[in-house]
């Protein structure tokens, strides 16, 4: 697979390290009242989907930046590849 | 029709004219006490048991494509039973001796062939935790036997021994362990539980779940509704998929796992290598071919094809290991999905919907445990209680801190 990095062009996927869901970007706030359970939904709960899948790869044999790549799991096919400091910054994050 | 080596006599002698279909292909009937989703190794395995252990005979089996199309007709034939940890050796030992007995419990040639699996060592502390794997194999009844290097020569004199990086300096070997050949199993299966009265469906896809006021009625399929008391799923590789139907969301993502056949070649294997430090396993099939595999693509797939940059990581691997593999044509490769979970051991469990049980998150684990999977889930789905062998594969495990982690990767499900 290539990825078309947002600030290098395209990438062979085997220079990146894969996460998984991009909601991993939303780490929940550890002082709420069900902390606890939105922890274990977070860490352990995916929605796994057959189809369009956004999620997060890591740059490691390159400049190091974390992509948000929207990817379809059926057929390997990427449809948009973003920093995921813009996605992250989009919802309203600081840093 | 009992398979025996009179009866292959007797039609051989009278043009093999007495031979039947191996099952029935029936239509779905309204309403079946149990239903099972999912017609592979483990779905048929559970149809077996419930009707020869636990006596349930109005079951049915439902498969969205033919009955062992998906990963049992996919994997690399292994079994063994050389875990660590608590939650799971009981649970595997139980498979291996039920291997052990397949053929004359099905009456069917499975081919199991117990030729022995070696871990190879490449270090002092790798050393080490193989000997406390081994003792806890011990411990739960299976066999366990430390070879030094000279040991694994013996057996395997043409791997590359000194390799700078990974030089071999013994194995953990479990004797009992070996492959099976796949399809038969599912067809073993089949052919028993059909015996016993269980309906096969094949080519019908669910589609959805009835469930009205926190209780499970049947599935929608595409050969219309079907009722059932109980609905089990064993659809490992799309747990993902059809529990989504149901509402839920579960501690698994879908991978996909590449495996690889060289041409056939005299036999040179005598048994299976794994070489963990090099993501690299290999075994020569009865027909010759070299059957090997390596690790995950590594990223969410449902595609059950993966891509190049792991052909080359395991054909790395194997030139690495056995320098003679170079000499070999690689003949065919494919894709399975695999169910990894969250830290790497299944679940078969009841869900939060009655009438509703689960049996997934196999991860790359699943072909071993076919027999035992099967047998604790019908286990479950008999008699509303864990089989004893089963009672961590709970889904609560993540919620309460209660992991079975046998590599401590955490929840990096790629990492298992």
């Amino acid at each position: 697979m290539i990825i078309n990095h947002p600030l290098l062009g395209s990438r062979d996927s085997s220079e990146f390290v894969y996460l998984g869901d991009a909601s991993l970007i939303d780490r929940p706030d550890w002082q709420a009242e069900h902390a606890a359970e939105a922890f274990y939904d977070y860490a352990y709960l995916r929605d796994n989907p057959a189809g369009e899948h956004r999620e997060l790869w890591f740059h490691e044999g390159g400049d190091r930046s974390w992509l948000v790549v929207t990817r379809n799991t059926v057929t390997h096919e990427i449809s948009k590849v973003e920093l995921a400091r813009d996605v992250a910054r989009a919802q309203g994050r600081s840093k | 029709m009992r398979y025996s080596g009179f009866k292959v006599i007797k039609e051989a002698l009278t043009g093999h004219k007495g031979w039947k279909p191996v099952w029935r292909d029936p239509e779905p009937k309204p309403h079946y006490d149990i239903v099972i989703i999912g017609g592979g190794g483990h779905g048929l395995a559970t149809a077996h048991y419930l009707a020869k252990i636990y006596g349930h005979r109005n079951i049915a089996v439902i498969e969205k494509g033919w009955i062992g199309g998906g990963n049992v007709g996919r994997n690399t034939t292994i079994v063994r039973s050389n875990y660590l940890l608590d939650g799971n050796e009981p649970f595997y030992e139980f498979s291996l001796k039920l291997w052990e007995g397949l053929e004359q419990d099905v009456n069917y040639n499975a081919m199991v062939s117990q030729r022995g699996i070696i871990n190879l060592i490449h270090s002092d502390a790798q050393r080490d935790a193989f000997t406390r794997r081994g003792n806890a194999m011990i411990l739960n009844g299976a066999d366990a036997e430390l070879l030094d290097a000279e040991q694994v020569r013996k057996e395997y004199p043409f791997l590359n021994f000194n390799d700078a990086r990974f030089p071999i300096k013994g194995g953990l070997a479990q004797r009992r362990g070996g492959t099976v050949r796949h399809d038969a199993v599912a067809w073993g299966y089949a052919r028993s539980a059909d015996g016993f009265g269980a309906d096969i469906i094949q080519n019908c896809e669910v589609t959805g779940f009835r469930i009205e006021d926190g209780k499970c009625l049947g599935v929608e399929t595409s050969k219309g509704f079907i009722g059932a008391g109980k609905v089990g799923c064993a659809v490992a590789g799309n747990s993902g998929r059809l529990m989504g139907m149901a509402g839920m969301r579960l501690p698994i993502e879908s991978h996909v796992l590449q495996a690889f056949v060289s041409e056939g070649l005299k036999p040179v294997l005598p048994g299976v290598i794994t070489f963990g430090a090099g993501h690299f396993y290999v075994s020569q099939s009865d027909k010759g071919g070299l059957v090997f595999g390596g690790d995950l693509d590594g990223y969410n797939s449902y595609a059950q094809r993966g891509n190049l940059p792991v052909v080359e990581d395991v054909c790395e691997g194997g030139m690495a290991l056995m320098p003679m593999i170079g000499r070999a044509r690689l003949l065919r490769m494919w894709g399975g999905i695999m169910d990894m979970s969250m830290d790497g051991s299944p679940i078969i469990d009841r869900t939060d919907i009655d009438g509703l049980y689960f049996n997934g998150g196999w991860c790359y684990g699943g072909f071993k445990a076919t027999p035992a999977s099967g047998h604790c889930f019908a286990h479950l789905l008999a008699r509303d209680e864990p089989h004893p062998t089963a009672t961590a594969y709970r889904f609560d495990r993540f919620r309460t801190g209660r992991m079975i982690d046998e590599k401590g990767m955490g929840n990096q499900p790629n990492l298992h």
